[in-house]
């Protein structure tokens, strides 16, 4: 098979970090903070890099947007397998604004021009909880879109005679989905469990090539249509209240006003 | 004013800095630990063994051939990178840390600094896949006293028959291949011990049944008897007489490796305190929040972190080819020092649940005793480090 798959990985705030908003409002603390590789993106990867194990794929090119430090999530990917990535360049201000509608625009050009016949993201990210990526990116292309998982348990993505093939466990049983390729997969948390990057394979991928591109490159606006006006902590969670019998919850229950 | 700069850091960057590959390395084991090894800690400890999925699985992620290079199958990374692992490991389990200690820092640098083409290619790819390795110096009667060893090889045309026994050996119920320490030429004294390479199933090797210790529990450290062992002198390591030398000059390697054995220990019980006595409530506040708790704390850091620039530094003189003996020495008594008083302020920190083994303090504590007595016991490094200053002052 002389498939090339294309992985986006994206960079977020790593999940075990407490976030903090800003004092100004404006967004989340991200200075000095710890970030990784996306867990969804990681399954990502994972699945890609299984689909090459199986000859069904010949190579996995992992992208990222973003500033320098997206680096260091692309080098992971490779450490995990992937064989070369591309590091698109997004800074200051156009990345604080950049999101799914872009992001979606860049991977659909680079899609086109790396031939690819694969594209797997995953379903969202932990940061902004989107999950619209996978669905544009397939939209602007007018490819094929699926997520293995929709919810349900997924098993299996395999690659059948230019088509690719899913099954997922349903209700009544196991429901086996064939689409066309070119595709977009995108993965949930149950379609694997992403393998450790040994330290053999870090040190290989300090070998492997990450290219550079501009978003102008590939004729992509990244402007946004989107303004964050502010953002805000949940409101704090108040203490309840005990009571001893069920005349007591009744009262205090028309207190509040809820009955 | 001119800056000259390496890789986006100015050119005297502070101790705490690494290479990207180093922070990858750490965090990949890092991760592998809580998820691999953390769920079997406590059972190893109980049962005195070590899990054979957690050795597997060390080999799998190639931290038992760190230095080795890729051409015999091994991870060929640097010397600091294995200071790290072991570090990381450490905090999770000094029993698993000790047995990369040693495979890393003895076996596998004694093999490739000393192994003839033939032993290499035969013992390394082995030793970055699925061989653990033991050393065998220390004896019955000699223990800081090395060479004063008592095991004997006496030569007969191309083989060598062994006799005598060893103690304290670590990693001997899982080991593959042993590094046996032998008297050659009594008759030289210290001048006739070699080093003999020896597979696990040589006939006249026995290893005797384990010691049921303190702490550590988890690594096996066994007596060996070496009973009319016949072994090929194509199997000497390096040159009849100079194993001495060779004991010398790597355990100065190993001295840095343990030091980040008890730098990990020493910070994974800390870790798992410091949130506790946040969590804690007594007279109204957190523990945390009392002066006398916060001064106590805040000392034992501050010794954490010397520690750490100590064994960092340590590691990196010898990375740059420079003379390290006397900071391995003091890297490596410090951290011990160092183990010893945090995990037992720890348990005091803990109150009534840092006595329990429900709680995995207790076990930092027993783990740490070792560190002031094994591969050079502090009074040893003090004074190698004593004679060093004097001859500081030879002028």
């Amino acid at each position: 098979m002389s498939a090339r798959v294309l992985v986006g990985v994206k960079r977020v705030i790593d999940y075990a970090v407490k976030i903090r908003v800003k004092p100004d409002r404006t967004g989340v603390v991200t200075d000095g903070v710890k970030h990784s590789m996306n867990p969804f993106c990681e399954i990502a990867v994972e699945e890609a890099v299984k689909l090459k194990e199986k000859k069904l794929v010949k190579e996995v090119v992992a992208v990222s947007c973003g500033p320098q430090q997206v680096q260091e999530t692309i080098r992971t990917a490779l450490a995990m397998g992937a064989d070369r990535g591309i590091h698109v360049e997004v800074s200051g201000k156009d990345y604080e604004t950049l999101g799914p509608l872009q992001v979606s625009k860049i991977l659909a050009a680079l899609a086109k021009k790396e031939q690819a016949d694969l594209i797997i993201l995953g379903k969202q990210a932990i940061d902004d909880d989107c999950n619209q990526t996978g669905q544009m990116t397939a939209a602007l292309l007018d490819w094929p879109q699926r997520s293995p998982e929709d919810g349900t348990f997924a098993s299996e993505v395999n690659i059948e005679a230019d088509k690719l093939k899913v099954v997922r466990e349903i209700d009544g049983g196991l429901e086996t989905i064939k689409i066309n390729l070119p595709a977009v997969v995108t993965a949930d948390l149950r379609l694997n469990t992403p393998r450790y990057a040994t330290l053999p394979n870090i040190m290989k991928a300090k070998k492997k090539k990450i290219a550079n591109v501009k978003p102008a490159d590939l004729g992509v606006d990244v402007s946004s249509r989107l303004e964050v006006l502010k953002v805000d902590e949940p409101p704090q969670r108040q203490a309840g209240v005990k009571v001893e019998t069920v005349h007591d919850l009744v009262g205090k229950l028309k207190e509040a006003g809820r009955i | 004013m001119f800056v000259w700069r390496v890789a986006g850091l100015p050119a005297f960057p502070p101790l705490q800095s690494f290479s990207e590959e180093e922070s990858m390395m750490r965090d990949a084991v890092k991760k592998f630990a809580q998820e691999r090894i953390a769920p079997f800690v406590s059972k190893m400890d109980e049962d005195s063994v070590m899990d054979a999925d957690v050795i597997s699985a060390l080999f799998e992620q190639g931290l038992m051939g760190i230095e080795i290079g890729a051409e015999y199958g091994g991870t060929g990374s640097s010397f600091f990178s294995s200071i790290l692992v072991i570090e990381e490991l450490a905090k999770v389990d000094p029993s698993v840390s000790v047995l990369c200690d040693i495979q890393n820092t003895l076996i596998n640098t004694l093999l490739t600094n000393l192994g003839t083409e033939e032993q290499k290619q035969h013992y390394l790819p082995r030793l970055a896949s699925d061989t653990v390795g033991s050393f065998c110096l220390s004896e019955s009667e000699s223990g800081s006293d090395a060479f004063s060893l008592k095991t004997k090889a006496e030569k007969h045309k191309d083989y060598y028959i062994i006799n005598g026994s060893k103690m304290w050996i670590s990693n001997a119920e899982h080991a593959g291949v042993f590094l046996v320490m032998a008297n050659a030429e009594p008759a030289a004294g210290y001048r006739g011990i070699t080093c003999f390479i020896v597979d696990r199933h040589t006939d006249g090797l026995h290893i005797g049944r384990k010691e049921n210790k303190l702490g550590l529990r988890a690594s096996s450290t066994c007596p060996l008897t070496f009973d009319n062992m016949k072994v090929h002198e194509k199997n000497i390591l390096g040159k009849v007489g100079h194993g001495y030398k060779y004991a010398i000059g790597m355990l100065n390697g190993g001295r840095i490796g343990i030091a980040a054995q008890m730098l990990g220990l020493a910070q994974g019980c800390f870790d798992h305190t410091v949130p506790y006595t946040r969590q804690r409530v007594q007279f109204g506040k957190r523990i945390f929040d009392f002066q006398g708790m916060q001064h106590q704390i805040a000392h034992v850091a501050t010794q954490l972190e010397a520690a750490r620039l100590l064994t960092y530094n340590a590691a990196r003189l010898k990375e740059a080819g420079r003379s390290f003996i006397k900071e391995a020495c003091m890297a490596k008594y410090f951290s011990a020092e160092v183990a010893t008083l945090t995990t037992s302020k720890c348990i005091e920190w803990m109150g009534g649940v840092g006595f329990t083994k429900d709680y995995p303090i207790e076990k930092y504590y027993r783990d740490c005793k070792i560190g002031a007595i094994y591969e050079g016991t502090t009074n040893i490094q003090l004074s190698t480090m004593a004679k060093m200053i004097d001859q500081e002052y030879d002028g």
